[in-house]
């Protein structure tokens, strides 16, 4: 892989049929989804409702008990897509390597496979850190971290790797409000950058209609919806409805 | 139980199908090497001079009363090298480096630290197991060579300083030197290596399979020593029969 020359346009992803059982237990109910190359595809929903799991068949983490997941064409299982392209996943937990620095977490796809000589990741380590507020931390532990901060270098590291596809698992949450929106930014420029295709799962309402090209709400394992923020908004469905307009209000205090 | 032995001679494949990737994994070889032997050498003095000690300490007498207190050199220096040094170190490196490899990589797994490496395209076989079982297979014969060292010394010391055997220094070297061969030393360090191989196997796939919060990485560690071992003492037997067998 060293040396070797990346597309920096983003991928088309297509989920056909996907269905995945754990103990017994439907999580997954027959996926259908296609997301566009450079398109920003926000899947919301309650918790539980196979959310992460659907993130984690996309990356090739999960195999389907049936459907298939194929990144421009090709199944994410076949060993030639990963060569092909780059693909990211922001977790929820951060996910960050604890025995090493965060600036070796950041670099670490680039000096893994030698792609960059040493003092080039380092720069690039050190701008996308800056970039995520972070600047001056590499030599931190992420144990030394907050957890927003841990987020927060995981995205750094994400970018670190200028992915074709970039998977985030509820990017703002333990974010602050300015935090939340420079990570919605910093999605919606590598969007307009490098074209680069994301799928962002989040409660997060605000950053799913800042950001969107597109919105799924899936439901106990199943897409109940899926179109513009606006298509979204204006469903009459009383789930995606109560969803969208959940507050918290002195009578839910009073109840 | 059979599956799990499968799965450990596939994640042993898989590991052998990488080692020409270890020249790509040396910073994390030396690391672990470090880890293996140099933190561990201390532990293994200590047990080394006293496991010697005691063997002496039981046959000295015994071969004294039958007037043969002169082999007391030759059979420490053989049961040292052929038995208890490979075996024991094998033990102690099984208790200390075999469960905090399972605890490493368990923890890792269940803090998804292993699914990231997978989807920056950084396989977990050549990232975690290929260091950790280069580094383990070349340390602890090593340490099986000092070991079998200091394990004479003790012999020696205990041999000459106990009145009941009663062998000065110089006697129980030279009846040492006369009954142990250099494939005497060769055999314990066969052992060591495959003792080694199956350690640094058995903790990391037990790591790999962790599941569950804190409990499930404790289950790991404890079940990758207590299988390390049992495995280390049921080989030794085998891998004795065969060495026998080929008069190493």
């Amino acid at each position: 892989m060293s040396g070797q020359a990346f597309s920096s346009v983003g991928v088309r992803v297509q989920v056909r049929g996907l269905r995945k059982v754990f103990d017994g237990q439907d999580v997954l109910k027959g996926i259908d989804l296609a997301v566009e190359a450079g398109e920003i595809f926000v899947i919301m929903g309650p918790s539980g409702s196979g959310k992460t799991i659907l993130l984690k068949h996309i990356i090739g983490l999960e195999s389907p008990d049936e459907g298939e997941i194929l990144i421009d064409g090709e199944a994410i299982q076949s060993e030639s897509v990963r060569e092909k392209c780059r693909m990211a996943m922001v977790f929820q937990s951060g996910a960050l390597l604890s025995s090493q620095t965060v600036g070796e977490n950041v670099g670490l796809y680039l000096s893994e496979h030698r792609l960059k000589p040493r003092r080039e990741i380092d720069r690039i380590v050190a701008e996308k850190l800056e970039l995520v507020g972070l600047k001056g931390l590499e030599s931190r532990y992420p144990a030394e971290l907050s957890g927003g901060m841990k987020k927060r270098v995981a995205i750094a590291r994400a970018l670190a790797m200028e992915p074709q596809l970039i998977l985030y698992d509820e990017p703002t949450s333990e974010l602050d409000p300015l935090m939340a929106v420079t990570v919605a930014e910093e999605i919606l420029k590598l969007k307009q950058r490098m074209q680069v295709t994301s799928i962002v799962v989040s409660h997060d309402r605000d950053l799913a209609f800042g950001i969107a090209d597109r919105i799924a709400i899936i439901h106990q394992g199943r897409i109940i919806a899926k179109g513009t923020p606006a298509a979204i908004r204006a469903s009459s469905d009383t789930m995606i409805q109560r969803f969208l307009t959940a507050e918290f209000t002195n009578n839910s205090r009073n109840k | 139980m059979f599956q799990n032995i499968g799965e450990i001679l596939v994640l042993l494949w898989q590991t052998l199908q990488a080692l020409p990737k270890t020249v790509r994994q040396r910073r994390k070889v030396f690391d672990q090497f470090f880890e293996i032997g140099i933190a561990s050498l201390l532990m293994a003095c200590i047990l080394s001079l006293f496991i010697g000690g005691v063997i002496a300490l039981q046959t000295g007498p015994v071969l004294a009363e039958r007037g043969l207190s002169t082999y007391i050199g030759g059979l420490v220096g053989l049961s040292m090298c052929k038995e208890l040094a490979p075996v024991m170190m094998a033990i102690l490196i099984a208790g200390r480096i075999g469960s905090a490899m399972s605890a490493e990589i368990g923890s890792m797994r269940v803090y998804e630290e292993i699914d990231a490496l997978r989807t920056m395209n950084i396989q977990p076989v050549d990232y975690l197991v290929l260091p950790r079982l280069v580094a383990i297979g070349c340390a602890l014969p090593m340490l099986v060579v000092f070991s079998i060292l200091v394990g004479w010394l003790g012999g020696a010391l205990v041999s000459s300083t106990n009145q009941k055997i009663g062998v000065p220094f110089q006697a129980y070297f030279s009846n040492l030197r006369e009954m142990v061969e250099p494939g005497d030393v060769f055999n314990g360090l066969i052992k060591s290596f495959v003792f080694a191989v199956v350690i640094g196997i058995v903790s990391c796939h037990q790591g790999l399979q962790t599941i569950g919060g804190p409990r499930g990485i404790g289950r790991s560690v404890t079940k990758a020593v207590v299988n390390s071992i049992v495995l280390i003492l049921i080989l030794d037997y085998f891998l004795t029969r065969v060495l026998l067998y080929l008069e190493i």
